[in-house]
């Protein structure tokens, strides 16, 4: 299977914009013939870029989580939501099948990007050479999913707003639900800058 | 010699191919890495300008009527998708706000807009005023548009909502529905192939 040869050993580049395959150079500034987008071997400064993004985000998740998202108030009472006591309450409310579609994209979501997102740049760092195939493939279902988390952000709002009846029932967003929006938005950053050609690269064998 | 034009490199991996014609239902594969390298693109360019009409229509259906209204003893209150982002700017959400307009409106309207652009000239085989820039805002506001989650969210909110509160659906709800049906409909779409199936018109 080695035989499969890579752009950059043949000296071209696929534009990561619209696919055009060039001549690649050492131009830093290079640019694509087709689309005009910048040309890059790889993306640049790729691990040092998704390292400092997971990290904030990895900061902002933790208020994200101790603090609460959203308060319903009645008359006599109030009521202060955190991302997980909103899945507990689904829950109990009798809706189990909502509560875990809610809990993956708040919880498992966030948790498995940081996991993977930490293994893929260490595994990258040490020139791993194992299981590159997984590794992709990781990569690519948090890209997928990734987006899914500002579920939650979008249900405070929607009920922020729905939810107007004067003292007699109100509904608030809290400011967890500010780090938590932003903590989606630097992971889906992070995931960006990562160059999953790098798993590729500095192997000899290619299972 | 191989022309740029036959080859495809894999995004994933780096490893390049030579381009094979597509039928129907096909997809290629990377066998290195196992990634998408490419689709059949089953819907025609008309078909695919007429479901961007579509979805420009419903979009604004989806953004003018209410989502869902509430009731409670006698009161009612409904909300838009302004409601909401109104509702969390005067909440001192403003950066809730903020991402709700934009992976809500602005990304979803660019890209409907921008894409029925070039598509309107890609009927004929030629490549829009602007079709280099176009493609490139295109490739940068994809991931941004969120309205599939949307959706699911507002599911969520009923529910939630429905423990206390007699909840009515509105005009709007089923808008965002037809519109994540069509977003699932171009999920297997790549706009890129424009390229391949557009010249250059002679200015
Ligand atoms: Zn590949």
């Amino acid at each position: 299977m080695s035989a499969l040869p890579r752009a950059d050993e043949l000296g071209i580049v696929g534009c990561h914009v619209c696919r055009q395959v060039s001549q690649a150079s050492d131009d830093p500034h290079a640019r694509c013939p087709r689309c005009g987008a910048g040309l890059h071997r790889r993306k640049r400064d790729s691990l040092a870029r998704t390292w400092a993004l997971l990290i904030a985000a990895l900061l902002l998740y933790l208020p994200a989580n101790i603090f609460p998202i959203m308060r319903t108030q009645s008359l006599f009472t109030r009521d202060d939501n955190t991302i997980l006591s909103g899945v507990v309450e689904l829950w109990r409310a009798g809706s189990p099948d909502l509560a875990i579609i809610v809990f993956t994209a708040s919880i498992v979501v966030p948790v498995l990007k940081f996991l993977v997102m930490g293994y893929l740049l260490i595994s990258v760092q040490r020139s791993s050479e194992w299981g590159a195939r997984q590794r992709a493939k990781l990569f690519r279902l948090v890209e997928v999913v990734g987006y899914w988390s500002m579920l939650d952000v979008f249900v405070v709002a929607l009920l922020s707003a729905l939810v107007h009846f004067k003292v007699l029932s109100r509904v608030e967003p809290l400011p967890g639900v500010i780090f938590f929006g932003l903590v989606v938005v630097l992971t889906m950053l992070s995931a960006m800058s990562f160059d999953p050609r790098l798993i590729w690269d500095n192997r000899d064998s290619d299972d | 010699m191989e022309t740029a034009q036959d080859l495809i490199v894999c995004e994933h991996c780096d490893t390049v191919y030579r381009r094979e014609v597509l039928t129907r239902g096909q997809v290629a594969c990377c066998v290195k890495c196992g990634a998408v390298l490419e689709r059949h693109q089953w819907i025609g360019l008309d078909g695919q300008f007429a479901l961007i009409l579509a979805a420009l229509i419903v979009f604004v259906i989806a953004n003018a009527t209410p989502i869902v209204s509430l009731g409670l003893s006698g009161m009612s209150s409904a909300t838009t998708l302004w409601g909401a982002v109104i509702a969390m700017w005067n909440d001192d959400s403003q950066v809730v706000s903020v991402l709700t307009v934009m992976t809500l409106f602005f990304f979803p309207l660019s890209q409907i807009l921008i894409f029925g652009w070039v598509l309107w000239f890609a009927r004929d085989g030629r490549r829009a005023p602007g079709f280099a820039r176009a493609m490139v805002a295109l490739h940068y506001v994809k991931p941004w548009s969120m309205i599939e989650v949307f959706m699911l969210g507002v599911l969520v909110a009923v529910v939630k909502a429905s423990t206390y509160f007699d909840v009515i659906p509105g005009a709007g709800i089923w808008s965002f529905a037809v519109l994540t049906v069509l977003i699932t409909i171009f999920a297997s779409h790549d706009p890129r192939e424009l390229w391949n199936v557009t010249r250059e018109t002679p200015a």
